[in-house]
């Protein structure tokens, strides 16, 4: 077996000291990081991107990887202790998980979601190991059309399986494109949409974006709500931690379930919050005790937090093997091997052998290594929410400036990121979503020169998109997803659908 | 701000409606915008293949229609949206926190990151969290200190020190 020759040497590599270090510095900040409001996993990952220029691209990935996972970890906890999700993605997390911490049960609560975490993220770990080299072997052949294809399909499968409006989906996504445009033309050397002003010559870099979107957007909502953490206590002690290691093999179907919707959700870039709603809505439905959902089961704790770790994890298979993330946290991991001198897509498991395998490899060591630390720290991690929020909110204002400014050293990237931030909460409050203009602004360079490149190579006729049973398969799946809002509007008059009963709690992201 | 007296609510403020029309409207600009600006940059075919405004032109003419996609929503949709968008309260806790992060980044270019960041956070401790001077100082000085630690000594990523340079005696 190739790949576990490849899993060895990828542990062989990351097995050193300083990484071990840097992996525990990861999962302790990317916890923090998903506690707080604010920051998350995305503008956490590009905050810190600036800091590891100088590292080896090898331990900058596996301490920004780790920053993620821990991020992933961390939403749990404010999910069962506050009734607070700390992501998007932990929001199905609080329907079981805060009535089990009021029934006093929240150690075995955050164990659970903890564990369930782990093994979501594991299985989807096994499957990027298997099929990451494959995919890649795979996109060896493509070329420029299939390429932009498999763009289209990221881009539209964000209209057909996004929640909202498809057509603020839409302009969310073209306005990334948009943003993307702005500066030189690589291809021409022209300047475009740049209105004269020197500060648009370099672009707009989507890390910028991402801090003031996410960041800047998100303090000045929770400073609108008003917040004020009021939260129950939770020790987890050994004793907690076994009871209910010994309950949760039982739910190895759902388990396993959430697991297989959360790796599907994450390849496509479904993201991880619409797989923990999914897979808790399977659960209720599938479980014997799906009636008492909501009141404190354990299995409603289980589904949703495998299945938005799976997702999470699984999202890294396409940016590793193609070169396209799944996920805005993916995206800024993509946008950081740019910056170390990395080329993304299929070449990567082929030329970065020791990096790609490391980062693997990384990835069941720092989930295990997460679980442990969460499992320990999560007292010192609920006792950080009970800080009043008007010292963590000028303080997250700042590490957003100061990571602002560090990505380019100009102080205009500063203010605009205070722009993307009206942006940022405008677009959230008017159900807006925000992933796919990330994705948008990092992939929008990318998708143009494989669009010209096979318009190029076709004088101009967009019929290459269906010029081979490959490409036009994609395609036509692209447009099916695009066109899949009018189409299941069809569908409902044809039969009426059964109502989603969580609709209204699922977040727009 | 009109008063939204017809649903009785307590409540006054924009309607979420006139909001998202008015987003939908400045999207609208943006794109066309940025659909003239790249038609007048070349958005056909050139001798050496699709011309520089050939792909923005296209995202123009998407942002276009979606957002007169959404304005038409917004505006004669079938279930208007009369929710207040942000009521008075609401707004002045977001300007509480939006218009000292405008005033910071100001100073950022006068006295550098570290001076600003410290009185940022020190004067938002006190006049938001009540927090008497004391505290504030310190816990102002101590995360900037560790900033300082972490970025010019640590990682060794200098950041913006002002036109002023305060800082300059630490030879940083």
């Amino acid at each position: 077996m190739d790949e576990i020759n490849s899993l060895f040497h990828g542990f062989a590599v990351i097995l050193t000291p300083m990484n071990f270090l840097l992996m525990i510095i990861g999962i302790t900040l990317g916890v923090l990081i998903g506690v707080l409001p604010g920051l998350g996993g995305a503008n956490g990952v590009a905050i810190l991107l600036p800091l590891t220029f100088s590292m080896s691209p090898t331990s900058a990935i596996i301490m920004l990887s780790c920053l993620y996972w821990g991020a992933l970890f961390g939403g749990a906890i404010t999910s069962v202790l506050f009734n607070i999700p700390g992501e998007p993605w932990s929001v199905a997390t609080t329907f079981d998980g805060y009535p089990m911490a009021q029934k006093g049960q929240a150690g075995a609560a955050l164990t659970a979601a903890f564990t369930s975490s782990f093994v979501g993220a594991f299985i989807a770990v096994v499957m990027i190991t298997f099929m990451a080299p494959l995919v890649a072997k795979f996109a060896l052949r493509f070329g420029a059309p299939e390429f932009f294809a498999v763009y289209l399909l990221t881009f539209c499968s964000f209209v057909g399986m996004g929640k909202g409006a498809p057509m603020k989906i839409l302009a969310s996504m073209a306005l990334g494109f948009a943003l993307a445009c702005v500066g030189m033309d690589t291809v021409t050397g022209q300047l475009r949409l740049t209105f004269g002003i020197e500060e648009f010559m370099r672009g707009f870099d989507f890390l910028i974006a991402v801090i003031g979107l996410f960041g800047i957007g998100e303090i000045l909502l929770s400073m609108e709500e008003g917040l004020a953490f009021s939260g129950k206590s939770a020790k987890i002690d050994p004793k907690v931690v076994l009871q209910t290691w010994k309950l949760l093999p039982k739910f190895w179907v759902t388990s396993l379930r959430s697991a297989l919707v959360g790796i599907w959700m994450g390849i496509t870039p479904g993201g991880a919050t619409p797989a923990s709603f999914m897979s808790y809505g399977l659960a209720k439905k599938m479980s014997k005790n799906g009636a008492k959902f909501g009141t404190g089961e354990i299995e409603g704790v289980v589904a949703p937090e495998t299945a938005a770790h799976a997702a999470g994890t699984a999202a890294l298979l396409p940016m590793l093997a193609l070169g396209i993330p799944g996920s805005p946290t993916a995206a800024v991991l993509l946008g950081g091997l740019l910056i170390w001198g990395l080329q993304p897509g299929p070449l990567l498991f082929t030329e970065q052998h020791d990096f790609v395998w490391g980062l693997i490899a990384s990835m069941y060591l720092g989930n295990l290594v997460g679980l442990l630390v969460v499992l320990t720290t999560v007292p010192l991690f609920a006792s950080i929410l009970r800080i009043p929020f008007s010292i963590i909110a000028p303080v997250i204002i700042v590490i957003c400036g100061i990571g602002a400014y560090t990505v380019g050293n100009v102080m205009f990237d500063v203010w605009l990121m205070l722009v993307f931030g009206i942006v940022g909460y405008a677009f959230k409050k008017l159900d807006y979503p925000l992933a796919p203009m990330v994705l948008a602004l990092v992939l929008g360079r990318n998708a143009e020169d494989a669009f010209r490149q096979a318009m190029l190579s076709s004088q101009g006729d967009v019929s290459i998109m269906f010029s081979n049973g490959l490409v036009g398969t994609i395609t036509t799946l692209a447009l099916l997803l695009l066109l899949w809002p009018l189409i299941s509007k069809i569908i409902a008059k044809v039969r009426p659908p059964k109502t989603d009963e969580f609709a209204a709690e699922r977040p727009v992201d | 701000m009109d008063q939204n007296s017809e649903s009785g609510d307590v409540r006054t403020g924009v309607a979420t409606y006139v909001v998202d029309a008015a987003v939908a409207a400045i999207l609208l600009a943006i794109g066309l915008t940025v659909t003239i600006t790249s038609w007048k940059l070349g958005a056909g075919w050139t001798s050496d293949g699709p011309g520089s405004g050939y792909f923005p032109f296209g995202i123009g003419v998407l942002i276009c229609i979606s957002s007169i996609g959404t304005l038409v929503q917004a505006l004669f949709g079938k279930e208007k949206n009369t929710e207040v968008f942000v009521d008075g309260e609401q707004f002045g806790r977001v300007l509480k926190v939006f218009v000292p992060s405008v005033i910071y980044v100001g100073a950022i270019e006068v006295v550098g990151v570290y001076v600003a960041s410290a009185v940022f956070i020190a004067v938002f401790m006190m006049w938001l969290g009540k927090f008497s001077p004391v505290k504030s100082i310190i816990a102002a000085l101590a995360v900037n200190v560790v900033f300082f630690l972490m970025f010019e000594v640590w990682f060794q990523v200098p950041l913006y020190k002002g036109i002023l340079d305060p800082l300059a005696f630490l030879g940083y």
